[in-house]
């Protein structure tokens, strides 16, 4: 008989990338440490976060039930998990990282359903490599004993410590349900992804190309039907269909002939154009 | 009149001096950019220029604004060539003209850097040999496809 399946968010880190604390970070209406504890306390028995000591009484962790990092010296989320076994070693823990702006109820859903309550944990492939995300993964209580022995060996990487376990691993029903935001850039690119995807739908674009682009795309303008949220995730697309060797770095953006940001989000009928390096005068 | 324009057709210098004389202005100042028979070491046969006029003459109006606002002056143009080009022709001319020789210096400098910069204006060289490049494009290319990460922000016109 398997463990009973509690609920974890990772909401103790420092976000140092972001500059700002990333469990407060909005997308719409709600937080996402409240959009990871909607999705995953309907499918567990029980659900808390993870939060560092001095967290506890902050305005935005305070609501929720929390496991609260109880090991010294331990840092990073290998320290939350390991509280979190220690506090209820009976149980079986879904880990959830409070930073997937993408994540569904069916991923959460098809990782449960394929639980291998024999196994140290089940886990999802990387869509980025194949290594296992050990941020949405389910931890059984035998995970226990060999997490303090890993972290008591000095390392606390939980990716490394699934690698080196019994850890059945999945492919991912939804390949970008597991990107992460780390950086302020990410995050406005995730924004913009989530603002498309409300509506999306493939729309028509037109791009017009300059100078070494439009000798490499082999036109001076095309019409592109595509999803892409933002000029960055166009770039790439056409970078694959056209060859191109001018990186994103090397460029700026216009659209509607004004320069604009990476991440602004595209529009039906837009006209983008990707403005390599200049040499007026 | 705009004070930004692009020509399909050969720069006259003298008419568009005669059309910024101004009672108010003791100085003038100017600055022709012309096609050289050489960069980088190679021989330079002839150019090309093109450009992303609709952006580009918005950011050129953009850069005289602010040459007008910084230094006081009272009369600015920018004119940029396109298209084919043959060694001796102007490929871009500047003219400012103020109340004093200090402030025409400063905004005719300050025009021609920040076109340079700043305006989706691209020139193909064509060489000697039988080569032709695009001007800070095959650089960065040439870097991208290498995965080098050297820093040559000075070639770099995105500054």
């Amino acid at each position: 008989m398997s463990a009973p399946l509690y609920g974890l968010i990772l909401a103790g880190g420092r976000s140092k990338r972001m500059g700002h604390d990333k469990a407060a970070v909005r997308y719409g209406e709600r937080s996402q440490l409240e959009r990871a504890f909607g999705l995953l306390a309907p499918l567990v028995a029980r659900c808390f976060i993870s939060v560092r000591a001095d967290q506890q009484a902050d305005a935005l962790r305070s609501r929720f039930p929390q496991i609260i990092d109880s090991v010294e010296g331990i840092d990073g989320p290998a320290a939350g998990i390991d509280s979190a076994l220690r506090a209820h070693p009976d149980a079986a823990w879904l880990v959830l990282a409070c930073d997937l702006p993408f994540l569904d109820a069916a991923t959460l859903q098809h990782l449960i359903a394929r639980r291998d309550p024999a196994r140290i944990a089940t886990a999802y492939r990387s869509a980025h490599g194949g290594l296992p995300e050990p941020l949405c993964a389910i931890y059984e209580p035998l995970a226990r004993t060999a997490l303090q022995a890993y972290l008591a060996g000095g390392r606390n990487c939980p990716r490394k410590f699934l690698i080196q376990s019994d850890t059945l691993l999945l492919d991912q029903p939804h390949a970008e349900a597991l990107d992460n935001v780390n950086t302020p850039t990410e995050l406005d690119d995730a924004r913009a992804r989530l603002a498309t995807a409300a509506t999306a739908t493939p729309r028509a674009l037109r791009v017009q190309y300059f100078a070494l682009l439009r000798e490499q795309a082999g036109r001076r303008d095309e019409s592109v039907t595509t999803s892409a949220a933002t000029p960055r995730e166009l770039f790439a697309e056409l970078a694959a269909r056209h060859a191109f060797t001018l990186a994103p770095e090397h460029l700026k953006v216009a659209v509607n002939a004004e320069f604009c940001d990476w991440s602004q989000p595209l529009k039906a009928d837009d006209q983008v154009v990707f403005i390599p390096p200049v040499a007026g005068g | 009149m705009s004070s930004f324009r692009f020509t399909p057709t050969p720069i006259d210098g003298a008419a568009l001096r005669a059309g910024l004389i101004d009672t108010h202005c003791g100085g003038f100042t100017c600055f022709e950019g012309w096609v050289r028979d050489h960069n980088e070491g190679q021989q330079v046969t002839h150019l090309e220029y093109e450009a992303f006029e609709a952006l580009g003459l918005r950011e050129g109006e953009r850069i005289i604004a602010e040459a007008r606002e910084r230094f006081g002056v009272t009369q600015a143009l920018c004119v940029h060539r396109l298209g084919d080009l043959q060694l001796r022709e102007i490929a871009v001319w500047v003219g400012v003209a103020a109340a004093h020789r200090d402030e025409a210096f400063k905004a005719c400098r300050y025009i021609i850097d920040e076109v340079k910069h700043r305006v989706p204006i691209w020139k193909k060289e064509h060489y000697v040999s039988g080569d032709s490049g695009w001007v800070n494009c095959e650089r960065c290319a040439t870097h991208a496809h290498d995965h080098a990460h050297v820093d040559h922000d000075q070639h770099h016109v995105h500054g």
